[in-house]
């Protein structure tokens, strides 16, 4: 009895295992096919003629590689100011002395339960001398990890001890000097962290990609998806290229830090 | 030092940037979002005060109500199929099989696809004739089930919620899991020794303890059904016949179509708050549901 249940458990681990990653199989599979072997009958199967062919004129007739590109230099932006920023006023908010930091503090924490959907239209009013560039993305991306990232920083610095500061104070270093040579190190491992939630979110993000953007030239990868599908509707092998081409990446920072990846998640939902 | 960590400068030089980032890009503009709500304006001509008049319509607007009701059934669909199924799974993995690491990976692997991507990928899997779905039907001698899921009235909404389902159901379960296994081995190792077996042992002692991340699921569960938008936005865009149609797409369409920012505004002011009253709601049935045990 006690073998057999074990069995059934392994059996549907197997099987959502198998529902997981077979959709993600089969847009490998069609994005090396040609539409005549999808159209003549080979829709599940491995391909039989592997059409490298597909990724190379999706390089070479599209943007695809530019896309890329400015999502990188969107995200990592982003992950810059977040962890700066965020790192700053956590500074200020735990270990410098004045009145309303609890306050301040409560102010980052309602933004906890906002949403960009909720401010859509007043950013694209106000940022509309932005719109078009990386800033008009950045500074609402990093506004809404602020809140997230400064919990989970705010979180750490309180359970640090104090003694290097108050060492460093009495050695005479200034202020900024104890911030940049002792808090940040300090905050270091958990920077991390809050670095692979900020690019999730980033890197991810749609609604105020494809709104915001409108030059080719400043796109990321989420709406330039929406450009190849436009381009390559009815070309299966292209788009499929284009889908596994835009999904590289995170894979491969999953696969480097997949450990640190679960924890960082696992961090900000017990924080959230 | 005391007097260096009250000084005025320092404290406006560390909270400053993030302070006035924040409240420009979010507060200012959830203000903005209320004011906006109260008047009659396309963003062009002179903004007209109208009063309660948009929030009037919308509740008047039968799409409106369809909309919250299709966003109340892919929250029921997130918190009583996808959080369950998370949890077997979580609490499978966690009590030691072979393979842990492997399945908690592989589980794990959606949730890293950016929703453009699993849109256009779900858009193929559900295509009439040359998709996953309609093929595997054929291969297992189904036929009688295939269906054009994105374009059939009866199907449409399960269709939006199956991916949904499909991408985030590895995130739950990282979720529990990673709470499970912070569940002190004394209290698993004292249940074995009263004599419980591993479900027994789940179920009534590791569950208990994984509350705070339960209630931490259900929010972002419901939350984010309640403002869902990318995949909807690709799939069906509301359509056909408006059976998928959300309040954050109604919200795009007003301002990017109707050019009816006053309406717009009225929607997102009541997602705010929608949000809001559910957060709390979900709290404090976890209070109750806490202090049980």
């Amino acid at each position: 009895m006690k073998k057999k249940t074990k069995i059934i458990t392994r059996i549907i681990l197997f099987l959502v295992a198998v529902i997981q990653l077979f959709p993600l199989y089969w847009m490998i599979t069609f994005s090396l096919k040609g539409n005549q072997e999808i159209f003549g009958g080979n829709i599940l199967g491995f391909p039989q003629q592997w059409l490298w062919e597909n990724y190379r004129s999706v390089f070479a007739e599209t943007n695809v590689l530019r896309y890329m590109v400015n999502s990188i230099i969107v995200t990592g932006l982003t992950i810059f100011f977040t962890l700066l920023l965020a790192s700053m006023a956590t500074y200020a908010i735990v270990r410098l002395k004045w009145k309303l930091s609890r306050a301040v503090n409560m102010i980052f924490m309602m933004g906890m339960m906002l949403s960009m959907h909720g401010v859509l239209l007043p950013l694209f009013i106000n940022l509309k001398p932005l719109l078009d560039t990386y800033w008009s993305l950045v500074l609402p991306y990093v506004a809404f990890n602020l809140p997230l990232a400064i919990l989970i920083l705010v979180g750490t610095l309180e359970q640090l001890p104090r003694e290097l500061e108050e060492a460093a104070f009495i050695d005479g270093a200034s202020i900024y000097r104890i911030f940049y040579t002792i808090i940040l190190p300090l905050l270091a491992p958990i920077l991390s962290t809050v670095a692979i939630l900020t690019f999730l979110s980033a890197w991810n993000e749609m609604m105020l990609a494809v709104t915001f953007i409108n030059s080719d030239s400043v796109k990321t990868i989420t709406v330039g998806i929406m450009e190849l599908v436009g381009e390559y509707s009815t070309n299966w092998g292209q788009l499929g290229a284009g889908l596994v081409i835009a999904t590289v990446p995170i894979f491969i920072i999953y696969i480097a830090l997949s450990d640190n990846v679960q924890k960082s998640l696992a961090i900000g939902a017990i924080k959230g | 030092m005391e007097k260096a960590l009250r000084s005025k400068k320092a404290i406006c030089f560390f909270i400053f940037p993030a302070l006035l980032w924040f409240l420009a890009i979010v507060m200012v503009p959830v203000l903005q979002s209320t004011y906006y709500s109260f008047l009659d304006w396309d963003g062009f001509t002179q903004a007209k005060w109208v009063g309660l008049a948009n929030y009037k319509e919308m509740f008047q607007n039968d799409l409106f109500w369809l909309a919250i009701g299709n966003t109340l059934v892919l929250s029921a669909g997130s918190v009583f199929i996808q959080l369950p199924l998370a949890m077997i799974l979580a609490l499978v993995l966690a009590s030691g099989v072979r393979g842990e690491r492997f399945y908690r990976t592989v589980y794990f692997v959606p949730v890293l696809v950016s929703s453009t991507v699993i849109s256009q990928l779900w858009i193929k899997v559900y295509h009439p004739r040359y998709g996953m779905l309609n093929t595997l039907l054929d291969m297992l001698h189904l036929e009688q089930f295939k269906h054009e899921w994105l374009a059939d009235t009866s199907t449409a909404l399960m269709a939006v919620l199956i991916p949904m389902v499909w991408q985030y159901i590895g995130y739950h379960m990282l979720l529990f899991y990673s709470a499970a296994k912070s569940v002190s081995p004394d209290i698993i190792e004292a249940a074995k020794v009263d004599g419980a077996n591993k479900v027994q042992t789940a179920v009534q002692v590791v569950m208990p303890q994984i509350i705070p991340m339960i209630r931490a699921s259900t929010i972002f569960a419901v939350i984010g059904s309640l403002k869902s938008f990318d995949l909807v936005y690709i799939l069906t865009n509301g359509g056909p016949l408006h059976v998928t149609e959300v309040p954050t797409l109604q919200m795009y369409t007003d301002i990017f179509s109707n050019r009816d920012y006053g309406s717009a505004s009225s929607i997102a002011v009541f997602l705010i708050i929608e949000c809001l009253l559910l957060t709390l709601l979900v709290q404090k049935l976890f209070s109750k549901i806490e202090k049980r045990f």
